[in-house]
């Protein structure tokens, strides 16, 4: 097993498959009535967080609390982190402390890589800046796995703000390593340049949903936060839902068996219309639940629980 | 004052000879000279050059001599074989006075070790908003010739254009960081393949393309002579080309990082890596060093950035732009251009001299010329170790990199700032 989780680069078939077969059976643990192992009693999670993501970290600290692992969480707001303390500084207590593995989630893209130098522990990427965000691809891939049984060759179209995307940067590497396609859409000014060579060659980009939509087994759709009209992107918040919003049109474009996803949180009505969110093909609550399977598995195997 | 007389040295590559060096100056070349008064120096197997000459140096002081001084800089220099720097402007305060730029070049004459030539400020506090003193910079102790607000663009064209103008009453220079900074907001790295990998916002080549363009356009209609920092693109290369072609005043520097390194370290996401312009693509090096072979980038010149410890072990969006570079430029160029000394000559020593309108430096070693010089021995190896530099910083890209060539003295006005590899004081 890899000692960090730091990209979905870091994942080749048979590791990333072992993680969501080892998802699999921690999801059977949220049936039961006591939802808890022991695998990673006297174990320290450290959730280190200088975003706010409640999800992502309520997400994680299920995930450990789960296997039994002694939780700290330590967010930048009212911390130490606020008086100026270094990323540096801040592993080095860290490690002090013993932390066996560091969660952390970070408006710099690349600080868990510099992370990872620091501490001997493990660490796992939970979103750096406009990055990756690995676990999120890996509960996205369980989420399309369990829905249409395989991910060997899905056709997946990610959908909006690719330039700024963690998600979207984690699921194309992730999506090719497993075998499925993907095709980029949004507008030309938010799709990064040299994406196919940079992340996986195979990918597709194309600028027209409605062409693209027939095709595709899984429509994965990206928050568009409304700041980025601010900065030229798009024209308007109403010409982008006209363009690459998922309405009720479109999503009847779709082949019978395709689902809809999105990480949240969704804008409703300018990314994804409320129609579409609630719809039974949306995945999306779904997606959380198997967030906390999944993350539970990354934890597990990291930290080399050894029986279930 | 002590006479030098080095035996068997092979000056800018020719056949071995001696050089006497006595009163400040080359006495004397020619083979079995003798000189009893003088210190002998073994030169066998050594190469002299012209005192090498950097037209793009950050010294730190005043303001953060945490990460280096006058002082320290100037050694750092001598040990790479430099007799002259210029130091660049954008100090804290900002040298756009005559006061900040004769303090820093008093104390580059109390260090001793190398001339220190202040560069000016173009525009008060590098605001890009209005002309700093420029010609009571020029008519002030410290002679200033080269105005730069490096680190910053003179972005509006309006007050470029002035500034190239208003400049050539006293035979002065506009170096300029090219770099559009609208197309720059935010930037960290080379936009391309690996910033998209890495998601680090991209600098595109066209910010400083464009910039390039408009200059040497505006250069060319006003009459006025333009310099160009650190080039990093192969499309900067082609403007600076048709430039030079119509007959525009342009001189252009490359930085040694630029010559050896690209993107592909920012993968790391180790800051020591992070530097402005960015590191580019492997074809654009490529364009670069054919430049600098062919003369249409005229000089290297370091762009040597020290930086305190803390403003590089950070995270990658977080930490200050800038590479060391004193130390190891030679080495690199070495590396890259091979033992053509002539051409290594011509680009970091008379080149640069020129561009810089210093007398006494850039001359090759010849009787009657000021001894200002540099002994290199092209067949040594060395490791970089960041501890072991003169530097007060530690931000070499080259950490523990084996690079060819040493430098075994440097004589400045015929005193020996380095002797046997290591600074005199």
């Amino acid at each position: 097993m890899i000692r960090h989780l730091l990209s979905g680069a870091d994942l080749d078939a048979a590791t990333a498959t072992q993680i969501l077969d080892t998802a699999a059976e921690m999801a059977t643990v949220a049936g039961r009535e006591v939802k808890k192992l022991p695998a990673l009693r006297g174990r320290t999670v450290v959730n280190l967080f200088y975003e706010d993501s409640t999800r992502t970290r309520i997400s994680f600290e299920a995930a450990a609390k789960r296997l039994s692992a002694d939780v700290i969480n330590f967010s930048a707001k009212g911390s130490s982190v606020t008086k100026g303390e270094s990323l540096k500084d801040t592993a080095l207590t860290l490690q002090a402390m013993g932390a066996d593995a560091v969660v952390v989630r970070h408006p710099a893209s690349g600080a868990p890589h510099r992370l990872a130098n620091w501490v001997d522990g493990s660490v796992v990427n939970a979103g750096d800046g406009t990055h990756e965000h690995p676990t999120q691809a890996l509960l996205d891939a369980y989420t399309m796995r369990s829905r249409l049984g395989r991910l060997a060759g899905l056709h997946v179209a990610i959908v909006g703000d690719v330039l700024h995307s963690r998600v979207a940067r984690s699921n194309v590497l992730l999506l090719s390593t497993l075998g499925a396609k993907v095709t980029l859409v949004g507008p030309p000014t938010l799709i990064p340049v040299d994406i196919s060579a940079a992340l996986a060659p195979g990918t597709d980009v194309s600028y027209d949903l409605d062409t693209v939509l027939p095709g595709v087994d899984v429509v994965m759709m990206l928050r568009v936060q409304r700041e980025r009209m601010g900065d030229s992107y798009f024209p308007s918040a109403r010409e982008y839902a006209r363009r690459y919003g998922l309405d009720g049109p479109r999503l009847r474009r779709l082949p019978e068996h395709a689902i809809v996803m999105h990480p949240g949180p969704m804008n409703r009505g300018m990314e994804i219309t409320p129609e579409v969110a609630d719809s039974p093909r949306s995945t999306i609550v779904e997606q959380v639940a198997n967030g906390v399977s999944v993350r539970m598995a990354v934890l597990y195997l990291l930290l080399g629980g050894n029986n279930l | 004052m002590t006479a030098y007389l080095i035996k068997n040295v092979s000056v800018v590559g020719a056949e071995p000879t001696d050089l006497l060096i006595r009163d400040g100056v080359v006495a004397e070349t020619g083979v079995g000279l003798d000189a009893p008064e003088a210190t002998v120096l073994d030169g066998t197997g050594l190469v002299a050059l012209p005192g090498l000459v950097d037209l793009h140096t950050h010294l730190r002081e005043p303001g953060r001599e945490d990460a280096e001084t006058v002082e320290s800089g100037s050694r750092a220099a001598a040990l790479g074989g430099y007799t002259a720097v210029c130091a660049m402007a954008n100090t804290s305060p900002v040298a756009d006075t005559a006061g900040v730029v004769e303090q820093v070049w008093r104390l580059g004459r109390e260090a001793g070790l190398v001339d220190v030539q202040p560069i000016g400020a173009v525009t008060v506090g590098l605001a890009g908003e209005r002309l700093a003193e420029l010609g009571a910079m020029a008519d002030s102790a410290a002679r200033v010739r080269i105005f730069s607000d490096d680190g910053h663009c003179v972005a509006d064209p309006k007050l470029m254009r002035r500034a190239l103008e208003y400049v050539k009453a006293f035979d002065g220079i506009i170096a300029q960081h090219a770099e559009e900074p609208r197309l720059t907001e935010g930037a960290q790295m080379h936009e391309g393949e690996v910033s998209t990998r890495l998601g680090l916002t991209g600098w595109p080549a066209v910010a400083e393309e464009a910039i390039i363009a408009r200059d040497v356009l505006l250069a060319e209609h006003v009459g006025s002579r333009l310099h160009v920092c650190h080039v990093s693109t192969a499309g900067s290369v082609e403007v600076l080309r048709h430039a030079k072609a119509r007959g525009v005043k342009v001189t252009a520097e490359v930085t040694p990082h630029h010559l050896l390194l690209t993107d592909e370290k920012a993968a790391s996401y180790d800051p020591v890596y992070k530097v402005n312009p960015p590191l580019r693509t492997d074809a654009d090096v490529a364009a670069l060093r054919a430049a600098l072979a062919e003369g249409v980038i005229d000089i290297v010149a370091t762009d040597h950035a020290p930086h305190a410890v803390e403003d590089k072990e950070c995270e990658w969006a977080y930490a200050r732009p800038g590479m060391l570079g004193l130390e190891t430029a030679l080495s690199i160029a070495l590396d890259v251009l091979g033992p053509q000394w002539d051409l290594i000559a011509e680009r970091m020593s008379r080149a640069p001299a020129r561009i810089a309108g210093l007398a006494g430096h850039g001359l090759d070693p010849a009787p009657g010329v000021p001894a200002n010089l540099t002994l290199v021995d092209p067949a040594a190896r060395r490791v970089i170790e960041p501890a072991e530099l003169a530097s007060r910083s530690r931000n070499t890209p080259y950490a523990r990199m084996t690079l060819p060539g040493r430098i075994v003295a440097t004589f400045l006005r015929g005193e020996p700032t380095v002797l046997d590899g290591k600074a005199v004081r």
